[in-house]
């Protein structure tokens, strides 16, 4: 058997029509751009933002509920999408709570990613009774919505966790929570190549003269599932700022000092009957503008990287 | 001379891709006399398969027919509304597919299928069209069919459930049959039974042929007549005893040199040298000449089209200005 | 068959037994039980005591037999931070959970269904476009948002729904209904759509992308060259087998509808068992998890076996006991 050269990640972007089909959809460019200029503004939310948001010392209770595009009674700052009851600007707010959103957002898929690839890759190459337990497992985990899975741990950290330590751990043990909640499709996805390696004469060799087959199968099976792994990465994504936003409606996610945009949501609700719409309105747009963004490039990555399914 | 069963004439089918229009099958002619068995053959993605498609009327998009005319007994039937067609497809053109594992549904019973085929194109009711499927299946040599009519198809083997899938094909005495390399997916056992039983009941019926494949031995034994393709196009076609003995063109020529025969007890099977070109780079000029030893400044530059050399139609400029204009 | 039924229920209690073990685990190993019950300030003989009333003591197969053993009889313990049975906590609420649940359900399944086969034949035309691109907003749109929108709309804005609660409810021994009161009827209408809507996007993408799969079958070119109708192709032969990974899929959604409950059950102030639950994960009472994880837990297996049940009605290959199909 020869060995047949793996495609550097550049030869199978080209190979894929990846740039093609990206030109030939505006909607995707639109999708691609709107993401990066959220991520932009949110990752440098201190540059961008009118106003340092959650430092009590900046506020000035007199702008307290200033409409949209209307000037603070107190500051006499344009707050442009209005102010909260503590005459906070609601556009730094979102600016700093998108930041909290994707801060947790990313950290949960690398690390659901980082799980699930591990445990698919076990499980593809162990077989037997780990691989059918991890299966197992993770068919009953998909089948729930994460949002169960991520209060549940959540609630376990909670007892775990002393009270007094609860706000400062709030971030690890969200991004934990989530995380646990979404690593089932990537293991699914891995080990189906894996499956598909394990029986390659290199690795039953591999495993003869006991070196490391695990590691050299992983080395081969992980540029295959790359495109798979990343379709999925994007659209988990979309999910886990949506499950996080979720939580912290609820009032178990992230503390009022570390608002996301899901907290701003929560804090907006009580104001929505009083009239004070823009509270409300401007972070559920940008969570459902973002999410929007990001599930259409990962229907695009998905139909691009396989052209079959449509 | 009589009014042949199938005419196809100037066809030609194209596909519009991202990267531009394909044209697959490009003006092809032929014609299919009553009781016929025409063989076509070539190498995968000649465009044997796609033929039979576009005369039954099924090529999906974005696959088109581009231009020229099916006549089924002298009318045409490329042009006709869907329904129309629909009403022709199982009851005046019957067709066969190359895997028979994948052809029949396997959450109905046989029954079910051959009466709802049946059922679709005669006025027959539930009762009739049972015993008639009960008759077809005996035809095609299913043993005990009052009881394995009522069976799944997973529960028959490969070469039975082709069978069935020619009784299917059978089932409203069809003018026409497109079987579309219905062995090719059997054990080598099987295929000759399948090819034999096929043969048998069309020429009961006086039922016409079209056999798409790629075994040569299949249409040496089967076929009155055989159209070889190549890229698209027919390169020669005629009685089979002339093509497969006396082939003419040069691509023809070397497939013929590909079976084996006890006669020439030669050492090895003459290869074609090189592939089919892709339909995204048929050269210009005649889509064989990088292929070709005989090739000449001609072939290069245009295209050749069937002209008749003896009793067969050959595309090959070779027929037209004689060996010596190529040397 | 009867080995089949047999594996889906054992394989139903190893599922209960796993999720069991978790609730148990959670119990015993999450914060101090003897604490959270009588609280810090419970002198070391009343602690002592009450560890032994537990049987904290026991060995810990024996406590998980006895966990087991009690849960099956519908004993889940005491509630932390109300001091009263879990049991009579779960069916206080259950009513109104199974209500919205069963009739979200149903309304997902019913236009779920429909919607998909109607995109899936549709596929080019501008409606199915609409609902397709309709649908992707729904998947995207957090269900807790399309809550409050709703509540703003049809609350707020128009006033014509009440945006929160049950309603006045009618009993019937411990279970109560809000179908036979207008207050009742009006409070489930924006709690069902919240809900159904994001189960009816995800059937009808399911039951979309199955039959456009299923249309490329070669059983359905078969079909068509057989010259069926259309009508017979799609709504007998696609959609029979669109039916077999759509029924295993959209029942285990549905067997988790009570989970996806949670979300519009706290957005709607539904007193149901999801809103119960966040309430106790907020202040960590740790039976009511448990409880009510072993209680979706059951509601999902049980909907798993009569998936597994349907399963074997339609696909015949499952009943002759044959190789069990590809997919």
């Amino acid at each position: 058997m020869t060995d047949v050269p793996i495609p550097t990640l550049r030869q199978r972007l080209n190979d894929s029509d990846l740039w093609l089909s990206f030109k030939a959809s505006p909607v995707t460019i639109v999708a691609a751009f709107t993401t990066l200029l959220i991520f932009v503004l949110a990752f440098f939310a201190p540059v961008f933002a009118p106003q340092d948001a959650f430092n009590p010392a900046a506020l000035n209770l007199m702008d307290g509920f200033t409409h949209p595009m209307e000037r603070g009674a107190g500051s006499n700052m344009l707050f442009l999408l209005g102010s909260d009851a503590q005459g906070r600007d609601m556009l730094s707010a979102l600016f700093y709570g998108t930041r909290v959103s994707l801060i947790v957002g990313l950290c949960s898929v690398g690390f659901s990613m980082l799980l699930g690839i591990s445990l698919g890759l076990l499980a593809g190459y162990l077989g037997g009774r780990v691989e059918q337990l991890i299966m197992r497992v993770a068919d009953i985990q998909l089948s729930f919505p994460g949002i169960l899975i991520a209060l549940l741990i959540f609630g376990i950290a909670r007892g775990i966790i002393p009270p007094n330590k609860h706000e400062t751990t709030a971030l690890f043990v969200i991004i934990l929570a989530i995380g646990l909640s979404h690593w089932a499709q990537y293991a699914r996805t891995v080990r189906a190549s894996a499956l598909v390696e394990r029986n390659k004469d290199y690795v039953q060799a591999a495993r003869l003269i006991g070196i490391r087959g695990l590691a050299i199968m992983a080395r081969h099976i992980l540029p295959n599932v790359m495109g798979p792994v990343l379709v999925i990465a994007t659209i988990n994504l979309a999910l886990a700022v949506i499950e996080e936003a979720t939580l912290s409606f609820f009032g178990v996610g992230m503390p009022v000092t570390q608002p996301s945009l899901g907290t701003l949501i929560r804090f907006g609700q009580q104001y929505l009957i009083s009239g004070e719409w823009w509270i409300l309105l401007f972070p559920a747009l940008t969570i459902v503008i973002l999410g929007l963004a990001i599930n259409l490039l990962g229907d695009w990555l998905r139909d691009a990287l396989n052209p079959k399914l449509r | 001379m009589t009014q042949p069963v199938l005419s196809v004439r100037n066809l030609k089918v194209e596909f519009v891709t991202r990267r531009g229009i394909l044209r697959a099958i490009d003006d092809i002619s032929f014609d299919i006399a009553p009781g016929e068995v025409l063989g076509v053959v070539g190498e995968s993605g000649a465009g044997k398969s796609l033929t039979g498609t576009a005369i039954i009327g099924l090529i999906d998009p974005p696959g088109r027919i581009a231009g020229g005319e099916v006549l089924l007994q002298g009318s045409r039937i490329d042009n006709l509304p869907k329904e129309a067609m629909r009403r022709i497809r199982g009851k005046r053109i019957g067709m066969i597919f190359q895997d028979p594992l994948t052809s029949l549904n396997p959450l109905f019973r046989i029954s079910e299928q051959l009466v709802e085929t049946i059922q679709t194109h005669t006025d027959m009711n539930a009762q009739q069209a049972r015993e008639r499927a009960i008759g077809l299946l005996t035809e095609v040599g299913i043993p005990a069919p009052e009881k394995r009519i009522d069976g799944y198809p997973h529960e028959f083997s490969g070469g039975m459930r082709q069978r069935v899938v020619i009784a299917l094909a059978l089932a409203a005495e069809p003018e026409l049959i497109i079987a579309d390399e219905p062995t090719t997916a059997l054990d080598v056992s099987v295929q000759a039974q399948i090819i034999t039983l096929l043969k048998k009941l069309c020429r009961e019926r006086g039922t016409a042929v079209m056999l798409v494949t790629h075994d040569m031995g299949v249409i040496a034994e089967t076929a009155d007549r055989v159209a070889v393709m190549y890229a698209g196009r027919i390169a020669e076609i005629g009685p089979v005893r002339e093509v497969v003995q006396h082939a003419r063109h040069p691509y023809a020529k070397g497939l013929m040199g590909a079976i084996p025969t006890l006669e020439t007890a030669a050492d090895r099977l003459t290869q074609i040298p090189g592939s089919m070109p892709r339909l995204t780079a048929i050269p210009k000029g005649c889509a064989f000449n990088p292929r070709c030893s005989e090739a000449f400044a001609r072939c290069f530059v245009e295209r050749p089209d069937p002209i008749p050399v003896g009793v067969s139609q050959v595309a090959c400029w070779l027929y037209k200005y004689g060996k010596e204009a190529a040397a | 068959m009867f080995g089949y039924l047999i594996r889906s229920v054992l394989q139903a209690i190893v599922v209960m037994l796993a999720v069991a073990f978790i609730a148990f685990s959670m119990f015993r190993f999450v914060g101090d039980p003897v604490a959270s019950i009588v609280g810090q300030d419970a002198t070391l003989k009343d602690r002592q005591e009450l560890a032994d009333s537990l049987g904290l003591n026991d060995p810990l197969l024996v406590q998980f037999a006895r966990f087991v053993g009690n849960a099956a009889q519908g004993d889940f313990g005491i509630s932390y931070r109300q001091g009263r049975p879990v049991a009579t906590l779960l069916r206080e609420r259950l009513p109104a959970t199974i209500e919205l649940a069963v009739i979200s359900a149903a309304l997902a399944l019913v236009l779920g269904l429909g919607l998909g086969i109607y995109t899936a034949l549709r596929r080019d035309g501008w409606a199915a476009n609409l609902v397709m691109s309709l649908s992707l907003i729904g998947v995207s749109l957090p269900t807790f948002l399309i809550g409050i929108g709703l509540i703003y709309f049809f609350g707020v804005v128009l006033r014509w729904l009440p945006t929160f609660g049950r309603g006045e409810t009618v009993a019937f021994g411990w279970w109560t209904t809000g179908l036979l009161t207008e207050s009742g009827r009006k409070s489930l209408i924006l709690p069902v759509v919240t809900l159904g809507f994001y189960q009816l996007t995800l059937i009808m993408r399911l039951v979309r992308s199955e039959m456009l799969e299923v249309m490329r079958a070669d059983y359905i070119r078969f079909a068509r060259a057989r010259g069926l109708t259309d009508g017979a192709i799609n709504f007998k032969h696609a959609l029979k087998n669109t039916m077999i990974p759509v029924v295993t899929i959209t029942g285990l959604q549905l067997g988790s509808i009570v989970a996806f409950a949670i979300t519009t059950e706290t957005v709607f102030n539904w007193p149901g068992l999801g809103a119960l639950f966040v309430k106790s994960v907020e202040v960590v009472d740790i039976p009511v998890m448990g409880a009510y994880l072993m209680f979706v837990g059951l509601i999902f297996v049980v909907v798993s076996l009569i998936v597994d049940m349907l399963y074997f009605l339609i696909d015949p290959r499952l009943r002759t006991g044959g190789a069990v199909p590809a997919k």
